[in-house]
């Protein structure tokens, strides 16, 4: 029966190089993310140093400050598109947190501005709850609600400072501005490192993780194995929010100050390049790693086209295209895999 | 008994859905060491009840005794720590995780689920393996054998074995048998007559949401619980009706349908068959013996690798399903999920197929489309309480929909995949009868059903297939379970060239 034979893990001959070679593979199939993305981001790599052969740890640094922001934006919305659901209010999250801290943090010390710095955290998980508690409860679909509370957010972020301003102590903005032990290891690296580390770990090896996975993959099953389906969905957006909230904070770090209208920009960009890093619209599959690289790559573009004198506005076309065909690709496997069988 | 001895007693349970009343006064006693049956047509209320039972949803009204204690559960978790576990009707294992993740998820111990896995012959199973990327019959023994590693008192079985090979359902009835020697419960809801018979010692009869009778399970009980079903004034017209009409004359001229040496991937060698027009044409197989494939060519669904098909004579090349509709082929899927559009109301479901061709492109002309609807669900006694949407109808009534989209449009050749999957057996028969009707009436049937019994009933000439070919031809007559089975196995060629 074809049934038993595609559960016998020794069917296909013994010799450890064709296990290697399937362990491999299956790694590549599981996490799509950890393979393609890596080797993505290093292809871009190596172009940009090609094209630029000054390529020095400026440009390192620089690169990390500007892909900072986005890296979290998409990491806010992978949680949450995991999950199953969407939200279209992270860019508005990010000016609301962005904007909170530059405009408390004017005048504190450095002490002051790390407890600033929490409160703004725990600012930015209550605004991902409201989405959470409103999607979950309301029943309204949660394209609809996050489109909503984003523009709410974005207002809000506009009460808070009307035009670009405010700022924060200089120890405070060298976290992410800075570097540390060598020009080549910048603060906002080690940060969007820390913050994957810190809050994401724990999440992917708790039952909350595999929770996430499971409510985004089939809601139905879920159900029936256990899952508080309600309380899942809420803490994704929680979580989306938490870190919306770094990525505003990593805004005000490397701009030095507020900026109302920034965050904006990072709805869209932060669920493009969660989608580029593997996370499926659908939900369930994915992971928070290839969409923070894919963040890396959306950022080379711009840059690489500057280097070679061309119009950086280019730059949204090529990443458009970029993500069709990362998109395709995932498409053109499976139909060749599934000729092959 | 002792009442405290009782695993589990509900007694007037009602649930209401909206305007649909789901169950009104169900009851049903389970004693230790038992088989128990649930039974009743679809509709009757069993998958409800089997969602209270296990805290999926809560009852509007009755009340539920575990041990002598009366309790009201508020999710699966709660049932579970009392000891009532379910295997659903569909697999409950979330696809993009691995079977080690979906068992900590569930918090099963590995080691329980490994034992459960291995009685069930699957000792080998990859826990790292994802649970989309393995075939339905495994997710099913999974489903099992997780809900016992729980080690519940009661263990609550819902249509395991509605598409399972048989030789996995008798695995999974020697596993039952050996819980409740160990003096555990099963509840186990199953359409398939000899299956409750050969394993339950009683059986709860609901019918509209009400408990109508308890039997013990006996030789011969069988009437008496297709009686409980129907309502004893049914059950005469559904066994009347059951007696096949003389075969229609097969018309003359060019077949109906003719499939020449048709190959399609691995799973379809060579198959060539031929039906009139007024014929119905019954397959029998196993699961996955290349029926799918046969189909879905026919169909226009997949592209075939090689061999001919020619409608009424002439040769066709469907890109399409569009394609073979066109030319009069029409097919009722097993899935019925694959054909309908839940959210949408019964007359649009059956309506859709005639807005194909671009000349209905424009306005609908709304008078003609609702009489030929209605004219449909009259003759399908189709029930019409949830009209508005076709997902909240009883799978049966899905599936009447699913024909009667057919009976409004017009066609030549219908291609029937186990249309009577799942389905209870009042709503069979008016299938059955339908499906002759059809063919007295000059269309051409081809019939695949995993329900043997139904080939003498309904066909008039049967074919069997296995490994992907034809094994066996035989007239519907003679074609009774036993030699179609040994077909089925591929034992029949063997046996007649020993003859």
């Amino acid at each position: 029966m074809s049934a038993v034979r595609a559960t016998d893990p020794a069917s296909d001959g013994g010799a450890g190089a064709t296990r290697a070679r399937r362990g491999v593979r299956r790694f590549a199939q599981r996490y799509p993310g950890l393979v393609g993305m890596p080797l993505l981001l290093i292809l871009f790599l190596a172009v940009t140093v090609a094209i630029h052969p000054e390529f020095g740890s400026f440009d390192v640094q620089s690169l990390a400050m500007g892909a900072m922001p986005l890296a979290l934006a998409a990491a806010a919305q992978s949680v949450v598109v995991i999950s199953g659901g969407i939200d279209l209010s992270v860019g508005s999250m990010m000016a609301v947190t962005n904007v909170l801290a530059a405009a408390t943090m004017e005048e504190a010390t450095f002490g002051q501005s790390l407890l600033l710095a929490a409160a703004v955290l725990a600012a930015g998980v209550l605004l991902g709850a409201v989405n959470g508690l409103i999607v979950v409860f309301s029943r309204v679909p949660d394209v609809v609600v996050t489109l909503t509370t984003g523009f709410i957010w974005g207002g809000v972020a506009l009460l808070i400072l009307e035009k670009p301003g405010g700022g924060a102590p200089d120890e405070f903005l060298n976290l992410g501005a800075g570097t540390l032990l060598t020009p080549w290891l910048s603060g906002a690296l080690i940060l969007l490192a820390a913050a994957v580390a810190i809050i994401w770990l724990p999440v992917l090896h708790s039952r909350l993780g595999l929770a996430l996975y499971a409510v985004g993959s089939d809601r139905a099953s879920a159900f029936r194995s256990g899952v508080k389906v309600e309380l899942t969905r809420f803490l994704a957006y929680a979580l989306g929010g938490l870190f919306s909230a770094v990525g505003g904070i990593g805004l005000t770090m490397t701009t030095g100050i507020g900026s109302p209208l920034a965050g904006v920009y990072y709805t869209l960009s932060g669920l493009a390049a969660a989608v580029l890093g593997g996370v499926r619209l659908a939900g369930g599959r994915g992971g928070i790693v290839g969409p923070v690289l894919a963040a890396y790559v959306l950022t080379l573009i711009p840059t690489d086209l500057i280097f070679l004198n061309i119009d950086p506005n280019f730059g949204q076309v090529i990443q458009g295209t970029l993500i069709v065909l990362v998109v395709m690709a995932d498409g053109v496997l499976f139909l060749l895999r599934g000729r092959k069988a | 008994m002792n009442s405290a001895e009782v695993p589990l007693r509900v007694s007037g349970v009602a649930k209401r859905f909206g305007s649909v009343v789901a169950l009104r006064d169900a009851s049903l006693e389970v004693r230790r060491g038992e088989v128990h049956a649930l039974m009743g047509a679809n509709g009757a209320g069993k998958s409800t009840l089997v969602k209270i039972l296990t805290g999926v949803h809560p009852a509007d009204r009755g009340e539920m005794v575990i041990r002598g204690e009366r309790r009201r559960f508020r999710s699966p978790t709660e049932a579970r720590q009392a000891g009532i576990v379910s295997v659903y009707q569909d697999p409950a294992l979330v696809p993009d995780l691995t079977v080690g993740q979906n068992l900590r998820l569930a918090r099963v111990a590995r080691d329980a689920v490994r034992e459960g896995l291995g009685r069930l012959g699957l000792a080998e199973l990859d826990f790292s393996a994802f649970v989309r990327d393995l075939p339905y019959p495994i997710l099913r023994l999974i489903d099992l054998a997780r809900a016992l590693a729980s080690d519940p008192s009661v263990l609550l079985v819902d249509e395991i074995t509605a598409s399972l090979p048989a030789d996995l359902s008798e695995r999974i009835f020697a596993l039952l048998r050996g819980w409740r020697a160990r003096g555990r419960s099963v509840i186990f809801i199953s359409h398939r007559m000899a299956e409750v018979s050969a394993l339950c010692d009683r059986t709860t009869v609901l019918r509209d949401g009400v408990t109508v009778g308890v039997t013990e399970t006996a030789s011969g009980s069988e009437e008496r619980i297709v009686e409980l079903m129907l309502g004893s004034e049914v059950a005469r017209a559904a066994s009347d009706s059951s007696a096949r009409s003389s075969a229609a004359a097969p018309h003359q001229g060019a077949p109906a349908l003719e499939v020449r040496n048709l190959s399609c991937g691995r799973l379809l060698n060579n198959v060539s068959f031929a039906i009139s027009a007024g014929e119905v044409l019954g397959i029998a197989a196993l699961e996955g013996q290349g029926q799918e494939e046969l189909f879905d060519c026919i169909a226009g669904v997949r592209a075939r690798d090689s061999g001919e098909i020619l409608v009424r004579g002439r040769p066709e090349r469907f890109h399409h399903p569009a394609d073979a509709i066109r030319a009069g082929l029409v097919l009722v899927p097993a899935n019925r999920l694959q054909a309908m559009l839940p959210q949408r109301s019964i007359r649009e479901n059956v309506a859709l197929p005639a807005y194909g061709g671009l000349r209905h492109w424009g306005p609908i002309d709304m008078r003609r489309e609702r009489a030929r609807v209605e004219s449909a669900i009259r003759r399908l006694q189709i029930d019409t309480r949830a009209e508005s949407e076709l997902r909240r109808l009883s799978g049966g009534n899905q599936q009447k929909v699913m024909i009667a989209r057919w009976l409004a449009g017009e066609f030549k050749t219908l291609l029937c995949f186990d249309p009577t999957r799942g389905i209870d057996i009042g709503t069979k028969r008016q299938i059955y009868g339908l499906l002759r009707e059809l063919a007295t009436d000059g269309a051409a049937i081809l019939l695949f059903t995993s329900e043997l019994p139904e080939i003498p009933l309904v066909c008039d000439r049967a074919i069997v297939l296995f490994g992907g070919g034809i094994v066996h031809e035989m007239p519907a007559a003679g074609a009774d379970e036993a030699t179609l089975l040994r077909a089925a196995h591929g034992l029949a060629a063997e046996h007649e060239a020993g003859a």
